[in-house]
């Protein structure tokens, strides 16, 4: 009996050596980003390791924030996400609910669409998306930005298995009442969906804000960059000459704060997120 | 009571008894029909303008020489039938070597990442899972956040750890290990081993694999392995994935009863034998499905390479995905590119439904031996 429990102690100690070991890999390398983007450039250049700046500085800041397009960029990403996650919630729920619930000809076929258009790998539709957006005299424009994305189909498959799950009952009642389709679906059922809704605007505000490769075919003009575009354009472009690590590094972790931040609030969702969009497979 | 009613009735035919009302009021099915059609209508059209439309274009594009000026469609675009794809085959020239170089090296990236991520996915899922360790949320959110991020910021952070007075270089020196100069290293990993194992001179290679090759590569460019500066890329992706993949392996271990591994215990399984027997076999699916999916999106890997490498060094690291763009989007040559996208688009459903297939031969064997 002892030396099981010395055994299952020696375990337990490995478990947990392997899981810290990792948690640093995983991890470090953020330190790394938040440090050295406070590092003056010699200091980065010389210790990149340390998780200290010595000397303290915020010139890489003031550099991304004086010398770069960044708070425009901020800007553009700012508001590509609200209206693309904006439209995404609505549009899918719409969708998913009608796929769902309402009875229509085609219901079937319809949905068998959705679950094809998911399996098309998106970077094939790159060139293609291009050629649609120019023919119809949208390339490098806000709506190019916004409208291709707007819509998902893997959220309209999120959120008609959740619609399914729910019960029937209660909208049937509302509509006995006299409700329309309409009114049951928007002071009915979607506050019920309040949980799906939000695992919904987590996956598409995480998804636009971090959407890199439809900008390259959607824009051209700098003042229609978002951050990422910006961001990969200061590092393989003209400004990425010579190293300015700290303000790369800097302007990187503007990009992943915002991400960041509602990965701890909402890390449940988030998880729930990745689950569903296995399910799909 | 509503409730119990409702819950029991079939879930078709909604209020069906309705009382005819007087007035020219449509039928509730044609009423159905109308409101499930406009419910749907933004998703059909959206998708349809920017799916389905642009996979149609792109067919047409494929077939020309449209250099970006004006409408594809004008009366003046040259119309070259399938040159686009036969120039990417068969002739010899820079198109087909540069397609067949990046098919290479998309090929050797799936060959490690995939086996990678899905080997560290499920070992850090059953650690996470392990009854005995506290913390699970901390460590599963920890491994979970890299693939969360954008994947632009997090390129730009390996750039800096594997810069050559970076992180990763430091941390080697440590251990008195000469780090290589990660991202202008175009040397084949296979090439090194092989010149390490003495069987080949990477500097002075064998004629006999130099002289020839398929479809313009020579065998031994074929042999290459990933290059120094792709297995930057590799290991940036092992990780940004794993997490996303350890929490699928989770959620199927945490559906896996107790009172299973119990049994096995009480049978007198060890904990290799459990794992053998009552733990894999129950996670295949799920296994199954992280392969797919890593199949899939490994062939695609685009983001990284813009940001780290372009292509560079050597077009060690040019992928199919990054070659279309660059074809159609730099050299103007649209035709070209949209026919690498659609060869890629093959390769994916190809290997997708190869895979599938593999699966379905082995399921049905696995069940009827045990019944």
């Amino acid at each position: 009996m002892k030396r099981r429990d010395s055994r299952s102690l020696a375990s337990t100690f490995a478990g947990y050596f392997v899981l810290v070991f990792f948690a640093l890999v995983f991890l470090y390398p953020f330190v790394i980003q938040v440090a050295n983007s406070f590092k003056t450039e010699p200091d980065a250049a010389a210790d990149a390791l340390s998780p200290v700046p010595h000397p303290f500085s915020t010139s890489g800041y003031e550099k991304v924030f004086l010398n770069t397009d960044l708070p425009l960029w901020l800007g553009n990403s700012v508001l590509v996400t609200i209206l693309v996650t904006a439209g995404r919630v609505l549009l899918c729920s719409m969708a998913g609910y009608a796929l769902a619930r309402i009875r229509f000809r085609g219901r079937k076929a319809l949905f068998s669409a959705v679950i094809g258009v998911m399996a098309v790998p998106p970077v094939v539709l790159f060139v293609p998306k291009f050629l649609v957006l120019n023919q119809f005299g949208l390339y490098d424009s806000y709506t190019a930005l916004v409208l291709p994305l707007i819509v998902d189909a893997a959220g309209v498959f999120i959120m008609k298995q959740f619609f399914e799950s729910v019960p029937v009952s209660v909208e049937e009642a509302a509509r006995i009442d006299g409700a329309g389709v309409w009114r049951t679906f928007w002071s009915v059922v979607l506050p019920m969906a309040r949980p799906a809704l939000i695992t919904l605007t987590i996956i598409s505000f995480q998804g636009s804000w971090n959407e890199f490769a439809h900008t390259l075919v959607a824009v051209q003009s700098p003042e229609l960059f978002t951050l990422p575009r910006g961001i990969a354009d200061l590092v393989s472009g003209s400004l990425g000459k010579g190293t300015q690590y700290p303000l790369k590094l800097g302007a990187a972790v503007l990009a992943t704060i915002p991400v960041a931040v509602i990965f701890v609030v909402f890390q449940r969702y988030f998880v729930r997120g990745a689950n569903e969009g296995a399910e799909k497979g | 009571m509503a409730d119990t009613v409702a819950d029991t009735a079939p879930a078709p035919a909604p209020a069906a008894p309705r009382a005819p009302r007087p007035g020219p009021r449509l039928s509730a099915a044609v009423r159905e029909n109308i409101a499930g059609w406009l419910f749907v209508a933004p998703v059909v059209v959206i998708l349809g303008l920017f799916l389905l439309l642009p996979i149609l274009m792109a067919m047409w594009v494929s077939l020309t020489d449209w250099n970006g000026q004006g409408s594809p469609f004008r009366p003046g675009v040259p119309f070259v039938g399938t040159e686009n794809y036969t120039r990417l085959f068969t002739e010899d020239g820079l198109a087909r070597q540069d397609f067949m170089t990046s098919i290479r090296n998309n090929f050797y990236y799936v060959a490690i990442v995939v086996p990678a991520q899905t080997v560290l996915a499920l070992g850090l899922a059953l650690i996470v899972n392990s009854r005995m360790l506290k913390g699970k949320t901390f460590f599963r959110a920890a491994f979970f956040f890299p693939s969360v991020t954008s994947s632009v910021a997090i390129s730009v952070v390996f750039l800096f750890i594997f810069a050559n007075s970076g992180a990763v270089t430091s941390l080697l020196k440590v251990f008195g290990i000469d780090g290589p100069q990660w991202f202008s290293d175009s040397r084949g990993v296979l090439h090194l081993l092989l010149g390490g194992l003495g069987l080949a001179d990477p500097d002075n290679p064998p004629a006999a694999l130099t002289d020839g090759g398929p479809f313009g590569l020579s065998w031994w460019e074929w042999l290459s392995g990933p290059s120094v500066a792709m297995c930057t890329i590799i290991m940036l992706v092992v990780w940004t994935t794993s997490g996303t993949f350890m929490l699928m392996f989770l959620a199927a271990l945490q559906d896996i009863p107790v009172t299973l591994e119990e049994a096995g215990m009480l049978d007198g399984a060890g904990r290799r034998q459990r794992f053998r027997h009552i733990t894999l076999p129950l996670l295949k699916p799920t296994l199954f499905l992280v392969l797919t999916l890593g199949l899939i999106a490994t062939w695609q890997v685009f983001d990284q390479v813009y940001v780290m490498s372009q292509g560079n060094p050597a077009k060690t690291t040019l992928t199919p995905a990054f070659l279309s763009y660059q074809t159609a989007f730099r050299s103007f040559e649209y035709g070209s590119g949209t026919a690498i996208s659609f060869v890629l688009f093959a390769i994916i459903v190809v290997l997708a439904l190869l895979q599938r297939w593999i699966m379905r031969d082995r399921d049905p064997a696995r069940r009827t031996r045990r019944s």
